[in-house]
């Protein structure tokens, strides 16, 4: 009841989140829209301006300049105009007309590097195109050389839309931050404005106490996610393929850990301050230890060890295994059951460490 | 008046949790993301479905798992156990070959492999195929040494300013601007709401000493907080991580002097209108803290953004400081480059101090 006389907070807590959600889904992706580029083609010839004019009539290629001084091309680049540089060095055409091969050089701004990979991928695969359109009517004659059929699928989403991995990760986030946070910073709240000291005197027993103060940011989790499935489902057409039911299984399980977890910071620390610089830390951490933006798979072993001890981790893990490919219990046991086992363990910390004297 | 600013101090030292998470997050942060955060592909687990278990096959697959992207997984035989084997997690992709695939090979067919991957996370997926495409491809082509020089346009790729790719480059200089933001920014937000939450500000008030120097006071040893741990950031980047430092350093302390500046005049505009900490920080934390992480360009392009948020992005203080930092750092870039963004921070620090002296006035009155 006490949260709601904060009136303050209620917007808080419902609007910035999903507000944040939102956001979050369409900031985050890695996917390029378009290249920057400067074409800087030195041959002018007729082959040469044929190969750019599978740039320029590309949509996803923006030629903000073209020319045939580099250096200029160079300055453009450091001034962050454009992208990526394409320069075609004269003797391009005579060289392919001979039969020989001829080099084009893809000069990257890489400061962002997966962009950068990924900008110098998309031009390798417009320059290949090109080749292959080039050099299929030569096999005719000469007869094609040992050649392997590649073929790709992409499964659970086969537009490779970012959005959809983001989301289940964003709405773990969102429900961490209202347990961890609100929870412990509510605790310490009474601890300094002193209300504690008032209910210390009542006859609630621990446990009591601790359940009346977690339980209604527990509620107030699960309302979240709730909302936040709406607002995927409905705004970003996420698949929900999983059993709902099962999320909000395992979500009930997290919530306890994420809670108990603020409740532990809490006390530990005596003033708002430092409770919610505690958190903070810890959650930076989680939150980049997690896989939320970074596979896992790719961190080098000691990081691969501490992932255990991460919660939103696991959490994270479960939801896109659930929501993305209809996993089962039986697929998300091992994460499952670690999430059970941290829960009974730091509930079982917090209330030892709580005191009802302070 | 000194003796209010070592006070101050002094009060911030006591506390010696909120130091240690000031000066150890950094460092904390700095070690995570230029040893753990990357966005490339290593030891993904895939599996292999090989009918045809010859030589080719063979060889192929001895290339994939060499590369270092790829760890080979146990898995069923049958095609049909590929989605359940997707539903467990651990495994990202799987590599059907046809049955027969040397022979065909051999005869001058072409025979077909499948790359199936995982795209529920389409970033990794994408890397994967790319990365298994290329290995596969390579070794087709190795086999055929004696094909005459063909015609082909052959890419020659130069990555500027960061050649070996390494991620840390790009989210150093977002760190510092973070922790510059967070340090300053919240941290005198909530000192000075504290203050006015528990009523000593009117005893303040009250003093001989001046408004602006009460502030000038509550502020200095945050400034030089976030200076410090500035630093702390730079040298353990420059020294453990490799990154470049390309320009002039005077030119870099300068920026970041004005940046903190910046970032304590918005600190102190919010606890002008917070009227008790929670407030404070939960304005801090919602209004400044993710919307810097994600809408700065500390991690994701902003140009890759809907217009919408691209336009947001231009009211966030972070954001043009993280194009000085990178310009400096990484390109060696003189002011020449980036005057534009510095009048734009200096106009920002000056909107807050302006707002802040009014917010404070009618709060007097």
């Amino acid at each position: 009841m006490q949260i709601f006389r904060n009136r303050m907070m209620l917007p808080i807590i419902f609007v910035m989140p999903l507000a944040q959600l939102l956001i979050l889904a369409y900031a985050v992706t890695y996917e390029i829209k378009h290249i920057d580029l400067y074409l800087c083609d030195i041959d002018n010839t007729v082959i040469s301006r044929e190969f750019t004019g599978h740039f320029k009539h590309s949509p996803f290629y923006n030629i903000k300049d073209q020319g045939r001084n580099i250096s200029k091309g160079m300055d453009e680049l450091r001034q962050g105009k454009v992208h990526q540089m394409i320069v075609i060095l004269p003797g391009f055409e005579k060289a392919l007309e001979q039969g020989q091969p001829a080099k084009v050089q893809v000069v990257n701004d890489a400061i962002n590097s997966s962009a950068a990979a990924l900008m110098n991928a998309y031009t390798f695969s417009i320059i290949q195109h090109y080749n292959r359109s080039k050099i299929e009517p030569l096999f005719i004659t000469r007869g094609a050389p040992a050649q392997v059929n590649l073929e790709y699928s992409y499964w659970f989403n086969p537009e490779l839309n970012y959005k959809t991995f983001m989301v289940p990760g964003i709405l773990v986030l969102l429900v961490t931050l209202i347990g961890m946070f609100l929870a412990g910073m509510n605790v310490v709240r009474e601890k300094e404005i002193g209300t504690i000291e008032q209910i210390n005197v009542t006859p609630l027993s621990k446990i009591q106490f601790i359940a009346g103060k977690l339980i209604p940011f527990w509620i107030i989790g699960l309302l979240e996610l709730a909302f936040g499935l709406g607002f995927a489902r409905i705004i970003f057409n996420i698949p929900i393929l999983g059993n709902i039911p099962l999320i909000f299984l395992v979500a009930s399980i997290y919530l306890l850990v994420v809670t108990g977890i603020g409740l532990f910071i809490s006390t530990l620390v005596n003033t708002q301050q430092q409770s919610m610089f505690i958190s903070w830390f810890i959650l930076v951490i989680f939150i980049l230890l997690s896989g939320l933006f970074t596979p896992i798979e790719s961190m080098p072993q000691w990081a691969k060890v501490l992932t255990f001890f991460n919660p939103i981790a696991h959490f994270i893990e479960i939801m896109r295994l659930v929501m993305l490919k209809g996993a089962g219990l039986k697929h998300i046991l091992q994460p499952f059951g670690i999430l059970l086992l941290y829960a009974v363990v730091i509930l079982s910390l917090a209330i030892k460490k709580y005191r009802k004297t302070t | 008046m000194k003796r209010f600013v070592i006070k101050e101090f002094l009060h911030i030292f006591r506390d010696i949790r909120t130091m240690v998470i000031l000066f150890g997050m950094p460092v904390v942060q700095v070690f995570l993301f230029g040893f753990a955060i990357t966005t490339d592909i290593k030891d993904a687990w895939i599996s292999v479905v090989d009918p045809s278990h010859d030589q080719v096959t063979l060889a192929i697959q001895d290339k994939l798992f060499a590369s270092g992207y790829f760890r080979e997984a146990e898995m069923s035989s049958s095609p049909a156990g590929i989605e359940e084997q997707f539903r467990y997690g651990k495994i990202k992709m799987v590599v059907v070959f046809e049955s027969g695939f040397g022979k065909k090979l051999g005869r001058g067919e072409q025979p077909s492999v499948q790359l199936i991957a995982d795209a529920s996370d389409p970033n990794t997926a994408r890397l994967l195929v790319n990365y298994a495409s290329g290995i596969i491809n390579d070794y087709t082509t190795s086999l055929n040494p004696n094909t005459p020089a063909l015609p082909l346009v052959l890419q020659e790729s130069r990555m500027l300013y960061n050649p070996s790719l390494k991620s840390v480059f790009m989210f150093v200089p977002g760190i510092i601007t973070i922790l510059l933001m967070l340090v300053s920014a919240m941290m005198t937000s909530i000192s000075i709401a504290r203050e006015k939450e528990t009523g000593t500000m009117e005893v303040l008030l009250v003093s001989p000493l001046k408004p602006h120097q009460i502030i000038i006071g509550k502020v200095m040893p945050y400034v030089l907080l976030s200076f410090i741990n500035a630093v702390i950031i730079l040298i353990m980047s420059y020294f453990v991580f490799n990154v470049p430092m390309q320009g002039n350093l005077i030119l870099l302390l300068v920026e970041t002097i004005l940046f903190i500046i910046l970032a304590l005049s918005l600190g102190i505009f919010i606890s002008t209108v917070s009227n008790n900490q929670q407030t404070a920080m939960m304005l801090s934390m919602f209004a400044l803290m993710l919307p810097t992480i994600l809408l700065s360009g500390f991690i994701f392009p902003i140009e890759n953004m809907p217009e919408v948020l691209q336009w947001l992005s231009v009211l966030m203080p972070p954001r043009w400081f993280i194009v000085i930092i990178k310009s400096i750092m990484l390109k060696g870039s003189g002011l020449f480059y980036f005057w534009k963004e510095t009048l734009i921070l200096m106009g920002m620090t000056a909107v807050f101090i302006m707002g802040s002296i009014l917010k404070f006035k009618v709060r007097l009155a």
